[in-house]
């Protein structure tokens, strides 16, 4: 090992990522940043400090070992960084992609107090690439049960549970009512930001473990999550169905043509293609000048996304100011620099008719911020007299969602006043073998808490279906299996299988002692 | 996936016909007044149909299509018995209630007639005295007369034309009805728009409980883009999640006339380089039943 890095030692400056130049960004649906080179996440590796109190890892909403990977990468290893990663976390590619690092793991960066902070995502995406890129895939032995899982909605908590409970012995199926999986993932985040390409490798991970995916079916009305365990068979059910449900603001002129929730947009744009509009058939709305109320992830999206569709002009308007704005630190920069217009402290308050059922403008309000609300923020007020008018033929809401009904409608889980589903703290709902996480048990919040839920909810899973937690070590290759404790060797005539030492092939993995379990895909990986 | 199989097909008139798909889980889930989203092919677009018959026996859906944009034109020519639909899902929306009124009216305009039916069906097997009323432009257009006969006490066929039943629109039938029987507890009438509207407007003065399925521009069907956002009651509802049946006299239908609208010169425009395609032989044409399309050799 090399000698002791101090803060003086390390490369001083964060490493820049290339990105495409704003200009020709905003006329193309391609990704923005291209990720780190080898020599670039080399020099980035470099500025880990590997400090022994490690705060990033708590950081992390699912506690990767990120001094641990990224360490690796300073060995050259990527096959280890990529198997300390998946150890916790499923889709590295996605998370160093949309993760709000700079509120998690980078903001507690030791290195961070004194220079910028190692920049922990771009790292964890370079690992994710490179699997990608390598078609590497972190499949453990599994030895299959007589478990039958399923998962409602292949959004990130789904997918999350659906690994583990995969990896634990589970024959598993993840139900999603789109014609594709992926969730918000597929339907919510535009190409240029999460390509399609990489949701399609993460999910062929899944399947790999034996994860079946069943599409175009709706959960509640094809079949009740009552029927799922009474008639069906599975054994225990998560629900993981997010919170879609569009807030619209109930002022004048809302239900005028030309008046959408960024949901739609975003989702007649990415997953009906609609911006390849006439080769696909679903339309598009797309505005010469276009207005996006909120300031969200889901808005900056919704504008970004206006602005490659052919918009002249992109308005950001939110009540409250630049401090409060909830969106990624880099997509707001982003966003800035591909020109959108920013009016913060301002409100609409109707939207104007063209005369012809369409939109000509709208009219807002300048806000002040006075004392924090139950939120903690500052809570913005109408200052009387300041209305003005904004001239735009487009207007996007992404004010925030709600709990999607349709589970509560069709089943007796018990809801909160909100609508969302009651789970306890190890995610269990109220009903035996039912546990639900993500947005549709906590409201809106990020892809990364949403699979921290899922990881959850999957190990209260095994506790009520009896399964015993492994606790695996690598010693010298070999992986001992050690159930609590006691070393699976001593005690019985089971012969030991050897699982692939870290960085082996992964034919090793696929040989017939590692077999996947038949009965949840019917073939091999 | 392997798609969805199409298992009959029945054309009723040169715009309308109708598709059977075997979907078992489907036909086992569905309730009258839900309805399906149906993507045939890829690139296609999600389009909302109502279900108009479930067979639970044979584990098939009955869907009844109107070529009118490009999307239901091109299924017109690709939808053949054998091929598949790309995807399908339902059943979507609220169930209907069918409630314990002794005597309803069902009424049915054009493409509507298949909707209401199962509708009409439940009334009956509820126990409902059961009158019906179907309307159509004129007597080339009729489909499902019998069918619908059977399920109804009563009965009357409307053409604008007056080519076959009483002449004038089902408004007329639904007049004729309730001067009948003064009794009538319940209305539901499907159709377009313009239908539904005059419907509600003829049930009103009556104070006849009136309900209609609403009909908006759809994306996923599941309450997630609020695309299918209408006025009822002066509130907004999904017609996905909260519908697609409202309490007709609540419903705001010049705001769902007009955000039907919404992509008028799109779909116009497609339709337009779709025919145009059509004609040029650059898109497979199997013999179509549709008028003005040239039928071209196979390549």
């Amino acid at each position: 090992m090399a000698k002791k890095k101090t803060i003086r030692t390390i490369p001083q400056k964060r490493t820049p990522v290339r990105e495409q130049e704003p200009r020709e960004r905003t006329k193309n649906f391609a990704e923005v940043s291209t990720g780190y080179r080898l020599e670039e996440a080399l020099n980035e590796a470099e500025r880990c400090l590997l400090c022994p109190d490690q705060p990033c890892i708590a950081g992390c909403p699912v506690g990767i070992n990120i001094p641990g990977f990224i360490q690796k990468i300073t060995e050259k290893n990527f096959r280890g960084a990529y198997e300390i990663i998946t150890a916790t976390n499923l889709l590295p590619a996605v998370c160093g992609r949309v993760c709000p690092q700079e509120t998690q793991c980078e903001a507690v960066c030791t290195v961070g107090e004194t220079l910028e902070p190692v920049a922990i995502g771009r790292l964890e995406r370079f690992v994710g690439d490179a699997a990608i890129d390598g078609g590497w895939s972190a499949i453990p032995y599994i030895e299959s049960n007589r478990f039958k899982v399923g998962i409602v909605g292949s959004g990130p908590a789904g997918m999350a549970c659906a690994a583990d409970m995969a990896k634990a012995g589970c024959a598993v199926t993840v139900f999603e009512a789109f014609q594709e999986p992926g969730g918000v993932l597929r339907y919510g985040i535009p190409d240029f930001r999460l390509p399609n390409v990489i949701i399609d490798a993460e999910i062929r991970n899944l399947a790999k473990l034996g994860v079946k995916f069943e599409c175009n079916t709706l959960v509640g009305r094809l079949f009740t999550i009552e029927q799922m365990i009474d008639e069906l068979g599975f054994d225990a059910v998560f629900i993981g169905t997010g919170a879609g449900y569009p807030t619209l603001p109930g002022i004048p002129g809302d239900s005028l043509n030309g008046v959408l929730s960024a949901n739609e947009l975003l989702t007649r744009c990415n997953l009906m293609r609609g911006r390849d509009f006439p080769a696909y058939d679903t339309p598009l709305p797309r505005g010469r000048r276009v207005a996006v109320i909120g300031a969200g992830n889901t808005a900056m999206d919704a504008m970004r996304v206006s602005l490659r569709l052919g918009a002249e002009k992109v308005f950001c308007i939110y009540r409250r100011s630049r401090v409060e704005c909830p969106a990624r630190t880099e997509e707001v920069h982003h966003a800035e620099e591909e020109g959108i217009e920013f009016h913060w402290l301002t409100n609409p308050v109707e939207v104007l008719d063209d005369g012809k059922g369409g939109v000509r403008g709208f009219r807002c309000i300048r806000m002040e911020l006075v004392e924090p609300d139950e939120s903690g923020r500052r809570r913005p007020i109408p200052i009387a007299g300041s209305e003005f008018e904004i001239e735009c033929d487009l207007v996007v809401f992404a004010i925030g969602t709600n709990a999607n009904p349709i589970i509560g409608q069709t089943s007796k889980l018990k809801l909160n006043k909100r609508g969302y589903i009651e789970a306890d703290d190890n995610l269990a709902t109220s009903m035996a073998g039912i546990f639900a996480g993500g947005d549709i048990v906590t409201g809106a919040a990020t892809v990364i808490e949403a699979m921290g839920a899922g990881r959850k909810a999957a190990k209260s899973m095994k506790a009520y279906l009896g399964l015993r937690e492994p606790e695996s070590f690598y010693n010298a290759g070999e992986k001992v299996v050690k159930y609590f404790g006691i070393d699976e060797r001593e005690k019985n005539f089971v012969r030991i299988r050897v699982a692939p030492a870290p960085g082996k092939e992964p034919a090793a993995v696929s040989s017939a002692e590692h077999a996947m379990p038949t009965s949840a895909t019917g073939k091999n990986p | 996936m392997a798609g969805f199989e199409i298992v009959g097909r029945q054309d009723f008139s040169e715009v309308t016909y109708l598709l059977e798909i075997r979907h078992p889980m489907l036909a086992r889930a569905a309730q009258p007044g839900q309805f399906v989203i149906v993507m045939a092919r890829p690139e296609g677009e999600r389009i909302p149909l109502t279900i108009a018959d479930f067979n639970r026996g044979a584990g098939t859906i009955t869907l009844v299509i109107q070529a009118v944009g490009k999307t239901t034109r091109e299924m017109q020519q690709s939808c053949r018995v054998g091929t598949t639909l790309y995807a399908l899902v339902g059943p979507m929306g609220l169930p209907s209630p069918i409630g314990r009124a002794k005597k309803v009216l069902c009424v049915g305009g054009g493409l509507g007639v298949a909707p209401v039916f199962p509708q009409a069906r439940a009334f009956k097997e509820a126990g409902a005295y059961v009158f019906g009323v179907i309307g159509f432009r004129s007597k080339n257009l009729v489909f499902w007369k019998r069918k619908f006969r059977t399920w109804c006490d009563e009965y009357l066929l409307c053409t604008d034309d007056g080519s076959a039943g009483i002449k004038g629109t089902v408004t007329e039938g639904i007049r004729q009805a309730i001067e009948k029987h003064p009794d009538i507890e319940e209305c539901v009438a499907i159709g377009p728009p313009v239908m539904m509207k005059a419907a509600t407007e003829a049930t009103r003065p009556h104070k006849i409980k009136t309900v209609v399925s609403l009909n908006p521009l759809m994306v996923d069907g599941t309450g997630m883009c609020g695309g299918c956002r209408v006025k009822v009651g002066g509130r907004v509802k999904f017609a996905c999640v909260d519908g697609p049946d409202f309490d007709a006299h609540q419903v705001d239908f010049d705001d769902l006339t007009s955000r039907l609208k919404r992509f008028a010169e799109e779909e116009k425009a497609a339709l337009e380089r779709w025919s145009e395609n059509c004609r040029l032989g650059r898109v497979a044409v199997s013999s179509p039943s549709g008028a003005g399309l040239d039928r071209k050799r196979s390549a």
